[in-house]
């Protein structure tokens, strides 16, 4: 396959960045986007010229480090992580716009690299279970019903990657803040801080420049671990229900 | 007692490097001297059921309000050093802690799917700590430490509870009590699981108690920053030295300890299932500082990897060991068949594990596993492109369970399969081939996990110390978290209470050199006007490797690798080009700094194979195999840990070796027919 790249190339956070066009041929069905990318770069470097940077790690969606908006879409038209993304779904000959993450709490560090550690400290302010090491009790004192055990499951699959705030014409971060809200509260582990945690990461994820949600919903289609949108009502009930508590 | 970071230069262009030296790429060595053996001078003697309670009981402790004097550097974010960063943490030592990605949450552990082992025996099938010492000593082929490996068995059950404490959404049954499965190389089923993906919830339990810390103030979070050097001072580490992935800038960190935590070398191979990024650089570094490394030749290849598909091919995905409960692994009986395997008459179907090893089936260990498919794929037996591949058929578990409860299982691997391979799974049998998992080999550590440079730790993959020669499925996590969270914060004070010392100054020669050859290095790396990228070399090394270091060894393969890798490590100062400047993000740079270690590292690794003459676990040497073919050990000569010390680039180590006794677990030709 031979295709046309037009890539968002931008060497440090004070450049302005532009697309910039380039041809890659010898792509082949089975390769996945990244090593799409992996054979252009081995080219650029064989020119002298800077390859494309771009996060990535695991290779196997689960780190969440790739991502990059692919035709408008975050992770692009499949609906995974960009590294498993395969080249089976270009029609050869095509042309593909690749654009980093965008979101005013996302800065792009270079290319394809954005700054995601807001996403940290939303988690560092209330996205966990205060359990000292050596504290817990045995691990069958507390019996957790297989419904509550599955739902903090489903919304423990989060990756961090990012998409729904790329997707979100907001800019908001509601999907990922409350996947982890909903996967600790579900537990009766979680339930001591249930109602600060809610309270501590809405609020840091505003002052991280996260937006509004106005439920467009599009973060939960391009959420490649399928993260419901559900989610953000039950963040929402609970949010009020810690509000009501006077948490 | 210190810490903090001191700035240094950046690494931008000519003008600012003072003077190059440069690295000795070296001649190369075949050859090895013998040192002193070593001792492992930590260990308590007595019953094994009582060496860990007594070791903790005789460790010194460190008073609470002393802790917040001592400075302790984590490098890593995985199972191993997240935990050890937030317990640490918690008990209130100012923890420093790196790593390259961009965030904690992302380390490589987050990979893993299987499971986590414990001996906790709710099924009431027979497991106990003792059976799980046993079966680790024993899938290990009798390489490793009894004390330690009995001591992991026992940390194990609280590991359980403890992640339990932290919300960790483990597969639970309806009357919401635990769900365990079942590994190879086992008869009992103790494996706890998060669906395909009990990395990632492990990881994210490590990282949610680590981000409470650090929004604590406890632990200063120092991500896309990777550890390039070891600072010793007078004979002690002191600190590192770190670049700052995105501006580029090299700064040296102070502390009171050093805790590696940063994951095995496997990626040395170019194609294997760590992540992109994962790299020996922090060890290999270390050991060119002192440490000895240990059994760099004991490397795991996963026997269920999905084929590699071409030539464009960046890594290989693992598809769980768990798959192996009810998937059957087979080839056609003749050579050269080539029909759809729905074609294929059960009749003249070899389902070869089952046949040859009818007990564990299956579910036989990851090194017997990997080494059967080799052998019916030399023989011509193999599926797919390449006959590089074997079925891992769900067509009979599909059938008596259901579809249902086959997704419930494994929902997420079958996705991932049929995304990658574009093959349903559901319909068709899975391909799968061995590939690179896993490297039990690390920096040698003694029952503290301290490595021979006083003040340096390893910990998790890092090290060597707990599976022998083969890593049973489902205890890199268990091992992992163990020294995270149980083993290391009591050995740490121990250390810490034992050893006061004055501050570094920052002008000391030890630390001004050690700054001088990282910028060096980085420099001649930019400068060099060569015309080939660094992944070529990687890829390279890695083809040779895997042709000579992989499933099989042998004698004539390995000294072929030995004459072959100086050659291309030459080459490679010669001839790499990294576009870029070194005052910003340049990925490529990042490459080619690690490839420089793997081309010194994988000589070791070969080296390693060649001494040991005989087979054990995951190091089979073709010249030492029973009649049937399978690893012959030959402990009269090899019961030993193998530690090598680096003497200096290019020229022969020291081989220090550190005898195994077997006291509880008597040492037998591992069976599982």
């Amino acid at each position: 396959m031979k295709l046309t790249l037009r890539i968002w190339r931008q060497s440090g956070p004070e450049d302005p960045g532009a697309l910039r066009t380039y041809e890659v041929d010898g792509i082949t069905p089975e390769m996945s986007f990244l090593e799409m990318l992996d054979t252009l770069n081995e080219e650029l470097i064989e020119r002298g010229e800077e390859p494309v940077a771009f996060d990535h790690d695991c290779r196997e969606g689960i780190c969440g480090a790739c991502g990059m908006v692919i035709n408008g879409e975050p992770h692009g038209p499949d609906r995974t992580t960009t590294c498993q993304l395969h080249m089976r779904h270009f029609e050869d000959g095509a042309t593909v716009d690749i654009e980093p993450w965008r979101a005013a709490a996302f800065p792009v560090v270079k290319d394809l690299v954005v700054d995601r550690s807001s996403f940290d400290r939303v988690i560092g302010s209330g996205g966990y279970i205060t359990a000292p090491t050596g504290s817990a009790p045995e691990a069958h004192a507390t019996p957790v019903p297989k419904a509550a055990a599955d739902a903090a499951f489903e919304h423990a699959e989060c990756i961090g990657c990012g998409a729904c705030v790329a997707a979100c014409p907001n800019g908001s971060a509601m999907l990922f803040t409350s996947a982890k809200v909903v996967h600790l509260n579900s537990l009766p582990q979680g339930a001591p801080e249930r109602e600060t945690r809610v309270l501590d990461m809405v609020e840091t994820m505003d002052a991280e420049g996260f937006g509004g949600c106005t439920n467009t919903g599009m973060c939960t289609t391009v959420c490649p671990k399928g993260i419901p949108l559900s989610s953000i009502s039950t963040m929402n009930r609970e949010y009020l229900r810690a509000l009501r508590k006077g948490a | 007692m210190s810490g903090g970071a001191r700035s240094g230069p950046h690494v931008r262009g000519r003008e600012t490097v003072t003077e190059t030296t440069g690295p000795e790429p070296g001649p190369g060595y075949a050859d090895y001297r013998i040192g002193d053996p070593l001792v492992d001078g930590k260990a308590p003697d007595g019953p094994i059921e009582e060496r860990w309670a007594r070791r903790r009981f005789e460790a010194k402790l460190v008073n609470p309000a002393n802790r917040r004097k001592h400075t302790v550097i984590v490098v890593g974010t995985g199972l191993a050093g997240g935990a050890a960063g937030a317990t640490l943490a918690e008990q209130g030592y100012r923890v420093v802690q790196f790593c390259y990605q961009d965030s904690p949450r992302r380390a490589h552990s987050i990979a893993a799917q299987g499971g986590i082992n414990a001996a906790k025996n709710y099924r009431n099938d027979g497991d106990s700590v003792r059976r799980l010492f046993y079966d680790t000593v024993k899938g290990g082929d009798f390489r490793a430490r009894e004390s330690n490996v009995h001591r992991l068995a026992e940390v194990s059950v609280e590991i359980i509870d403890q992640c339990v404490a932290q919300g960790v959404p483990f597969a639970r049954e309806y009357g919401g009590l635990l769900d365990t499965r079942s590994f190879g190389g086992v008869q009992v089923s103790r494996t706890f699981y998060a669906r395909g993906q009990t990395g990632q919830q492990l990881l994210l339990g490590a990282y949610q108690a680590l981000s409470r810390q650090i929004a604590a103030g406890n632990v200063e979070m120092r991500p896309r920053t990777e550890m390039l050097d070891l600072i010793v001072v007078d004979g002690r580490a002191r600190g590192i030295v770190a670049r700052d992935l995105v501006t580029g800038r090299i700064d040296t960190y102070f502390a009171d300890a050093v805790v590696l935590a940063t994951g095995g070398y496997g990626n040395v191979f170019y194609l294997s299932t760590n992540a992109k990024n994962s790299n020996a650089t922090a060890i290999w570094r270390a050991h060119r500082r002192g440490a000895y490394f240990a059994n760099p030749c004991f490397t795991q290849i996963h026997p269920t990897c999905i084929p590699r598909s071409g030539d464009h091919q960046s890594k290989l995905t693992l598809m769980s060991e768990s798959l192996r409960n009810d998937g059957r692994i087979w080839v056609p009986k003749e050579p050269g068949d080539t029909r759809a395997p729905a074609d294929i008459p059960e009749e003249e179907r070899d389902y070869y594990l089952e046949r040859i090893y009818p007990s564990f089936g299956n579910l036989v260990p990851r090194d017997i596993a990997s080494r059967a498919a080799k052998n019916v794929c030399d023989e011509g037996r193999g599926v797919g492109p390449g006959g590089q591949g074997v079925y891992l058929d769900f067509a009979d578990a599909i059938a008596r369970l259901g579809r249902d409860a086959v997704e419930a299982r494994y929902g997420n691997l079958f996705e991932m399969y049929q995304r990658i391979t574009d093959e349903d799974p559901y319909r068709v049998p899975m391909r799968i081939y061995p590939a690179i998992h896993y490297t039990m080999g690390g920096l040698w550590v003694d029952y503290d996990l301290a490595t021979t440079v006083p003040g340096l730790f390893a910990i998790g993959e890092a090290n060597f110390s707990d599976h022998g020669a083969n890593r049973l499925g489902a205890s890199a996590l268990m091992q992992g978290l163990a020294d995270g969270y149980f083993v290391l914060p009591a050995t740490l004070a121990d250390f810490l209470a034992r050893h006061p010392h004055d501050e570094v100054p920052a002008d000391h020669p030890a630390v001004t050199d050690t700054v001088a050859e990282v910028t060096d290095r980085l420099y001649l790396l930019l400068s060099n006007n060569g015309d080939r990228s660094p992944d070529s070399f990687h890829r390279e090394l890695g083809e040779l490797l895997w042709d000579e270091c992989g499933m099989a060894r042998s004698e004539t393969g390995l000294r072929k690798a030995l004459e072959r890798i100086p050659a291309l490590r030459a080459e490679f100062w010669r001839r790499v080009r990294v576009p870029g400047s070194g005052a910003s993000l340049n990925q490529s740079l990042e490459k080619a700094n690690r490839i420089a270690d793997y081309l010194e590292l994988a000589e070791l690794m070969c080296l390693d194979a060649l001494h040991r003459a005989e087979s054990c676990g995951g190091h089979f040497r073709e010249e030492s195999q029973t009649p049937d073919g399978e690893a012959a050990r030959r402990d009269e000569e090899f019961s030993y840990a193998a530690a090598w010390e680096f003497t200096g680039p290019g020229t022969p180590p020291v081989l220090h070796r550190e005898a195994l006794e077997f006291s509880y677990v008597h040492p037998t030709q591992r069976s599982y027919a």
